[in-house]
């Protein structure tokens, strides 16, 4: 086995115990530090939000519609809406990637440590503000107009912060990598991070835009286009729905070729295809740019033909060009399976996880075009639940891979395979029969719709061939909230104490991080490495099998 | 035992540069979307026949022009303090950054001025939604770059003068305002 003598010599701070631990914790500004907070914070979320899906999907399967007051049902959709997408979909990548992103490039700290630590602190406040105000009968379609109007100011506080975090991102990729390591050389995940944060500063700040015009005309009304709650659908809710929220999945697709590269002790290629299709997903933030669904129109065979092209330009611009780059992302990075991997968790998570986004990328295309008849349906929920659980399983799958490099423990593989593959069941069950049920014509929406003047309206259907498809999404919610308790059980007894303690390089990994101690010193390298290929571990351990 | 060849730390390649052209290109996506939401529903209401400007509606171009017309003199001066620390040129570059921040409490004073004379309530309707919030974001974004002007003149002057990258980001953050306020001032002031 190679060892690296590279240690730093600086350990991470005591971090003492009781307030002055919680102040250390609080006022850190250590991405390793930061980066947990925005893991455990959205565990906790993604907890809380599949109960309220749990809560959503039985009321959908409880045939006289009485187990939830009816005029709580719109506010645990926005809930459910906003959590799984601003509290834990996108948390979990940045999260992940504030952990790791400054390891693999090699450098000592993440640019801008303090703005990714405010970053941290704004969204957790806008995001915990946000669910007060929607809970307070705020939100999209809240009746009260103080809450609703709190609602979009914390939302758009909750995604500056998110945008925060990935400025800090892209900069330290862009700015603090190792010696000799060029573009090209930039370990898997981190491009994949770099092509996520670049889009999310196109995307989200249209948004943010947007909450703020919407601000204005809610707290001022008139009859205008922009007022009432039913404009806050209209024009915000291309930021929670597809294509938009494929963008917080690209790093998945790092993840999983980080996971084979490393399960096959190969050099992965072609790297720059594997590139390009990485890069190519990001051009589904140009949907931000329209701020409206792009859809080939119905009746499309009828159209002139500079119809079909205004139709089809920004069709494959936005869904064809990212269904793409997620395909080829998979099938090469798959293709280097052949290679007899050592088969682990992360690599079980990964493969899943990047299943799961193809799937998502997949039915977001076809939702968008008019002749399937799937606008307006369930099919919409079913694919934004496949690129949520992506998300979750990708998360998960960083946590298990890179844990012994925050930790110094690892957690128990055996147990953590089986419950991969429950947490990928519980995902197709719950987002493959709304997809099927949206083909049977059952009502959907991306936020609930309240009828003025009218106390409540339930949007979906309680009965026909939809009961089936609702009850195994219910199993499908239910089984991935047990994966996710187990796991989160398990990663808090193996990191806090129980945990097999773990060498630096435990996976016999490619990357810088696996150059360092583990855990990794507050400033992450003793010594600033010199690179000379995408793989300086593996250069290191080629060269001395060869020298022996 | 075998190890990765090592270097000193390297300086970070233009952090506060790059950083700064990120945020930017954020500004640039958001702006741009409310651009584009002020061109859609003026397209809406004059292909519906519908009053697009509410009636009675003026601004005072005088102002709005003056604006324009301060961005040059920032623009230059900003790029004199860049001239001027790459000389090491401390008296020149304080000065030519005294002068940015003084331009931009200007332009400031100006936008404050088109708020407190346009006779256009906030709740007027759509037009009055986007101006305001269009407007309301370029006059956060001036105040903001007058806020980076002095933390520049501030550590330049406070003695880190081979911290030179914040002063080219500073001259960044002020050609990129001019550019996106030059294409408010066409949309909503010019064209309406």
């Amino acid at each position: 086995m190679t060892t690296i003598d590279t240690h730093a010599t600086s350990a991470a701070a005591p971090a003492g115990a009781g307030i002055a631990s919680v102040a250390d914790w609080v006022t850190s500004t250590d991405h390793k530090k930061i980066g947990r907070l925005y893991l455990g914070a959205a565990g906790l979320s993604l907890v809380g939000s599949l109960v309220v899906a749990g809560l959503l999907a039985l009321e959908r399967v409880n045939t006289d519609g009485t187990l939830l007051p009816i005029e709580s049902l719109t506010q645990l959709f926005s809930i459910y809406r906003f959590g799984l997408t601003y509290m834990v979909m996108l948390p979990l990548m940045l999260g992940a990637a504030l952990c790791v992103v400054p390891l693999q490039v090699g450098a000592r700290s993440v640019a801008f440590p303090r703005v990714a630590a405010t970053g941290f602190w704004a969204w957790l406040v806008g995001s915990i503000t946000a669910i007060v105000s929607i809970a307070s009968n705020g939100g999209p379609n809240g009746g009260n107009k103080i809450f609703v109007d709190l609602f979009m100011l914390a939302s758009g506080l909750a995604i500056l912060g998110l945008l925060a975090t990935a400025v800090s991102l892209a900069t330290t990729i862009l700015t603090t990598r190792a010696p000799g390591m060029n573009m090209r050389r930039v370990p898997w995940f981190s491009w994949s991070v770099l092509v996520m944060s670049l889009a999310l500063l196109v995307a989200l700040p249209v948004l943010v835009g947007n909450l703020l015009v919407l601000f204005i005309a809610h707290r001022y009304p008139t009859i205008s286009e922009l007022s009432g709650n039913r404009a806050i659908s209209d024009w915000a809710a291309f930021g929670f729905t597809q294509p938009t929220t494929l963008l917080f999945v690209i790093p998945a697709f790092g993840f999983l070729a980080d996971t084979v590269a490393t399960a096959t002790g190969k050099r992965l290629v072609p790297r720059g295809t594997i590139f390009a299709a990485i890069g190519l997903i990001g051009t589904a933030m140009f949907a931000a740019a329209v701020q409206s669904p792009v859809v080939i129109r119905a009746g499309f065979s009828g159209l002139s033909g500079g119809d079909k092209i205004s139709d089809l330009v920004p069709f494959a611009l936005v869904h064809v060009l990212p269904l793409l780059g997620a395909f080829l992302a998979l099938a090469l990075t798959a293709q280097a399976l052949r290679k007899r991997p050592a088969i682990g968790a992360p690599l079980v998570f990964g493969l899943l996880a990047a299943l799961l986004a193809v799937e998502g990328a997949a039915a977001s295309a076809l939702n968008h075009i008019g002749d399937a008849g799937l606008v307006g349906t369930t099919f919409e929920e079913g694919t934004w639940l496949a690129l949520v659980y992506a998300a979750v399983l990708a998360g998960m799958g960083a946590v298990a891979h890179w844990g012994p490099k925050l930790w110094g423990r690892s957690m128990a593989l055996k147990a953590t395979i089986p419950l991969a593959l429950l947490g990928f069941v519980g995902a197709a069950l719950a987002s493959l029969p709304m997809m099927i049920a949206g083909f049977a014509d059952q009502p959907g929406a991306i936020f609930p719709a309240v009828e003025p003047g009218v106390p409540g309206v339930v949007l979906f259907d309680y009965s026909g061939p939809s009961a089936l498809w609702n009850t195994l999404s219910l199993a499908g919610h239910a089984i991935a909230l047990l994966a996710v308790l187990a796991f989160l059980g398990l990663a808090v007894r193996a990191f806090a104490a129980t945990g097999e303690r773990v060498g630096d390089d435990p996976w016999n990994g490619q990357t810088l991080e696996w150059a360092t101690t583990s855990p990794a010193p507050a400033n992450n390298f003793a010594d600033i490495h010199i690179v000379q290929s995408a793989e300086p571990l593996l250069d290191l351990k080629t060269s001395n099998r060869s020298d022996a | 035992m075998l190890a990765l060849p090592t270097a000193p730390a390297p300086q970070p390649r233009r952090q506060i540069l790059v950083g700064t052209a990120l945020v930017l290109a954020g500004v640039v996506a958001m702006v741009g979307g409310l651009l584009g939401l002020f061109l859609k529903f003026r397209t809406i209401a004059i292909d519906n026949g519908e009053t697009w400007l509410p009636d009675g509606t003026k601004f005072s171009m005088v102002a709005a022009n003056v604006m324009l017309i301060t961005l040059l003199p920032i623009c230059v001066f900003a790029q004199w303090a860049v001239y001027s620390a790459k000389r090491d040129d401390k008296p020149h570059t304080g000065l030519a950054l005294g002068l940015t921040g003084l331009i931009g409490l200007a332009f400031i004073n100006a936008q404050a001025f088109i708020f407190a004379t346009t006779a256009l309530p906030v709740g007027q309707g759509t037009y009055s939604y986007l101006f305001y919030a269009i407007t309301g974001v370029t006059m956060a974004l001036a105040i903001v770059g007058v806020t980076f002007t002095a933390v520049a003149a501030f550590r330049y002057l406070g003695g880190r003068t081979a911290d030179r990258a914040v002063v080219s980001a500073h001259a960044l953050y002020w050609y990129a305002f001019s550019a996106i306020f030059a294409v408010v001032w066409f949309v909503v002031y010019v064209t309406k």
